[in-house]
């Protein structure tokens, strides 16, 4: 691997990338044609190829954000993406079908080995597409749907044309203009009134092509009194040019509802990671994310929970680290539009290499929504003089019943924790790395195990050779 | 008798802090078996000489040397030393938020003894440790030192050298703030210890001595050790305190 390789990945193991393997692919760029070719190429109703449309003028229109690191963001060249591959040419059930370099890829990162342990159900996004879908029977048979997005439309047209789009209509920023007309992938998970999805159902996205953007859409709807707990994780190979990552999230928690949607991401460090995320819960749900973003040139996230329902419930626990050249600037928003609602915001970054992190939040509580109750927590911790942390809360508070607590710190690890560990036999580097996943503990307790064990090992090997 | 086995050797030890002289010719050998005691005011450098054996780095040798078994400390860092089978329990241990101190005790014997440990014969091995101590298993899942009482702190110190199994231990005033029960307990672990290793043992009261029997009672004045004797010598500073070794330093014990 070349230095800038091994830069770009941050000596992540997973760093590799397969030769492309593509059968169809757009040229670069976008345009009015290119957003209808690829409607038309999935066959997708008329209105979605309309709102593609509608969605692609917008794109064209809409400025750059102007906050954040919006300097940052004007380097990305839109001419310079590809925004669409197939990777393979149908959706593949059986995993003896995939094409044998995506499944290597696959191999590498142990997720069939995973998928009998852990899984129930897969969607392994390779590129824009899944190649690879399983559910287990049992969630079938209990009427739970979990299908690709593309497959998602397909089959159910009629729940996908209701709530597509009305949690993050294309309108609400440019990047989410920029999905919706060019969205391909993702997950579409619905369940049934009632039904509780017992182990945590997964999708593992990577990018692979040099400049090969990622636009994928997730849809998850659970109905009255269900719940399900749905995880991706994200790792990215080698890059030699900017790529884009750029997908929407839209959550519906429908009465008494419970979402949880943990992801960790772990881009290359040229990616700008550009991901909107939002749900609505409806009276008594609970909407919670859990979301750890490592790597990439630029992050900017920020999970959003609508309360729009009274009694309903928000959870956002976040982490972030920022390396050499990386700008994670991620948060959470949590609108109280209903009475008694109530959230927890849990905020942790690490900043590292000259790395910035920044906290940028939004609580929102209208007049009408009395006795709402909040807890905001961010805590950052820098590892040396280089590094950087801000933070930006917002709080629009309409009334004067609500119980709201914001809390903010700042550390840095102290030289009495480092003798201490290293007094027990730990190396500084070793030192460090328990530290740091010390920190990110609350996040870490909340993910599946076999997550938690491989972001502990990610940041065990970033401390490595970070000393000196 | 068989000859005895030099552990530590402190050689016209000077030792400054940010430009500031702290010890000022301290010599001192510790035999394998053997327990010393340093006693002595608040500032007389008691806590210095400790940290400066472990390798705390803001701590600068100006003259002098510090040998482990013969070999010059200077060559060692931190971690090396605590692999080489030198201990510090800590006067005031470190919070460490987050990492449990299960994971944290496995890991740090695995360090220390750069093999892999096997998972039963570890817990086998924790398991009596802890009971020796009266240590509840639920301390496991907290994390390090995190919302610990003082003699939590302690006891978790003391359990850690029972499982790194030191050929040095270094106590810094680890009697301090400890209840009768406390005390007698930490004072068994001790007593466990200190007959395969060399005991260096800082502290301000006489009573723990009722529970672990010294070999020699040393007394620091100003970063030096102006009188050493046995365990008379620290009944008598317990009556007499020390002001009659700082005005007649040529006085008798």
């Amino acid at each position: 691997m070349s230095d800038d390789a091994r830069e770009a990945v941050g000596d992540y193991q997973f760093g590799f990338h397969d030769p492309e393997h593509s059968t169809i692919r757009f040229d670069k760029g976008l345009s009015e044609q290119v957003v209808r070719d690829i409607s038309e190429l999935k066959n997708e109703p008329e209105w979605m190829t309309e709102i593609r449309v509608k969605a692609y003028h917008h794109f064209m229109e809409r400025e750059m954000p102007d906050w954040g690191n919006c300097g940052s963001l004007h380097e990305i060249n839109f001419d310079n993406v590809t925004y669409f591959l197939r990777s393979s040419n149908a959706t593949e059930n059986d995993w003896e079908d995939v094409p044998e370099d995506i499944k290597n890829t696959f191999n590498r990162l142990g997720i069939p080995e995973a998928e009998q342990k852990w899984l129930g159900g897969v969607t392994a996004q390779y590129e824009s597409e899944a190649v690879y879908h399983s559910i287990r029977e049992d969630l079938e048979s209990q009427g739970v749907l979990f299908l690709d997005m593309d497959s998602g439309l397909k089959t159910h047209p009629e729940i996908v044309k209701k709530y597509f789009g009305s949690v993050v209509p294309h309108t609400d920023n440019k990047f989410s203009a920029l999905n919706t007309a060019v969205w391909s992938g993702g997950s579409f998970i619905y369940v049934p009134k009632g039904v509780h999805v017992t182990m945590p159902v997964q999708a593992y996205f990577r990018i692979n092509a040099k400049n090969m953007g990622q636009f994928e859409r997730t849809l998850i709807i659970a109905d009255e009194d269900s719940s399900i707990h749905y995880v991706e994780g994200c790792t990215a190979p080698t890059y030699s040019t900017d790529s884009l990552h750029s997908a929407v999230v839209e959550l519906i928690a429908m009465k008494g509802a419970k979402i949880r949607y943990s992801t960790i991401q772990n881009w290359s460090a040229n990616v700008f990671n550009l991901v909107t995320k939002r749900g609505v819960a409806h009276e008594n749900a609970t909407i919670e994310w859990v979301d750890g973003n490592i790597g990439s040139k630029l992050t900017m996230k920020y999970p959003a929970v609508l309360l729009k329902g009274e009694g309903a419930h928000a959870e956002v626990i976040s982490v972030a680290y920022a390396g050499k050249g990386q700008h994670q600037d991620a948060g959470a928003k949590v609108h109280h539009l209903a009475p008694n609602t109530t959230s927890n915001i849990l905020s942790k970054s690490i900043s590292k290499n000259g790395g910035r992190s920044s906290y940028r939040g939004m609580l929102q509580v209208t007049p009408k929504a009395h006795g709402c109750r909040s807890k905001i927590v961010c805590d950052a911790l820098i590892l040396d003089s280089d590094s950087r942390s801000d933070t930006y809360p917002t709080m629009e508070v309409g009334n004067s019943t609500a119980d709201l607590e914001h809390e903010a710190s700042v550390s840095k690890v102290s030289g009495d924790q480092l003798f201490y560990l290293m007094s027990r036999g730990f190396s500084e580097e070793e030192a460090m790395g328990l530290i740091v996943n010390g920190f990110f503990e609350p996040f870490t307790r909340e993910l599946p195990m076999e997550y938690a064990v491989e972001l502990n090992k990610l940041l065990e090997l970033e401390m490595e050779g970070s000393i000196g | 008798m068989a000859m005895a086995e030099e552990i530590l050797r402190i050689e016209d030890l000077h030792v400054s802090v940010e430009g500031t002289p702290i010890l000022n010719g301290m010599d001192l050998v510790i035999n394998r078996g053997e327990v010393h005691v340093i006693m002595g005011r608040n500032g007389a450098g008691k806590s210095t000489l400790a940290s400066v054996v472990m390798g705390h780095p803001a701590y600068e040798i100006t003259q002098g040397s510090i040998y482990f078994k013969g070999q010059n400390l200077d060559e060692l860092s931190v971690f090396e030393r605590a692999r080489a089978g030198i201990f510090l329990s800590f006067q005031y241990p470190a919070v460490i938020p987050g990492v449990q101190v299960g994971t944290f005790l496995k890991k740090s014997v695995q360090s220390v003894r750069d093999e892999p440990l096997k998972g039963r014969a570890f817990r086998k091995e924790l398991n009596t440790a802890m009971g020796a101590l009266e240590m509840q298993k639920g301390v496991l899942s907290r994390y390090v030192n995190d919302g610990f009482s003082g003699g939590e702190k302690k006891r978790l110190e003391i359990l850690q050298m029972l499982l790194l199994q030191p050929q040095l231990a270094l106590l810094d005033e680890t009697d301090s703030g400890l209840d009768i029960d406390a005390l007698r307990i930490v004072a068994k672990g001790i007593n466990q210890v200190a007959p395969t290793a060399g005991c260096l043992i800082i502290t301000h009261y006489q009573r723990l001595l009722d529970h672990v029997h010294p070999d020699f009672v040393h007394v620091m004045i100003d970063g030096t050790i102006v009188r050493s004797g046995g365990p008379e010598l620290a009944h008598k500073l317990e009556d007499q305190g020390y002001d009659w070794l700082e005005t007649s330093p040529e006085g008798t014990a």
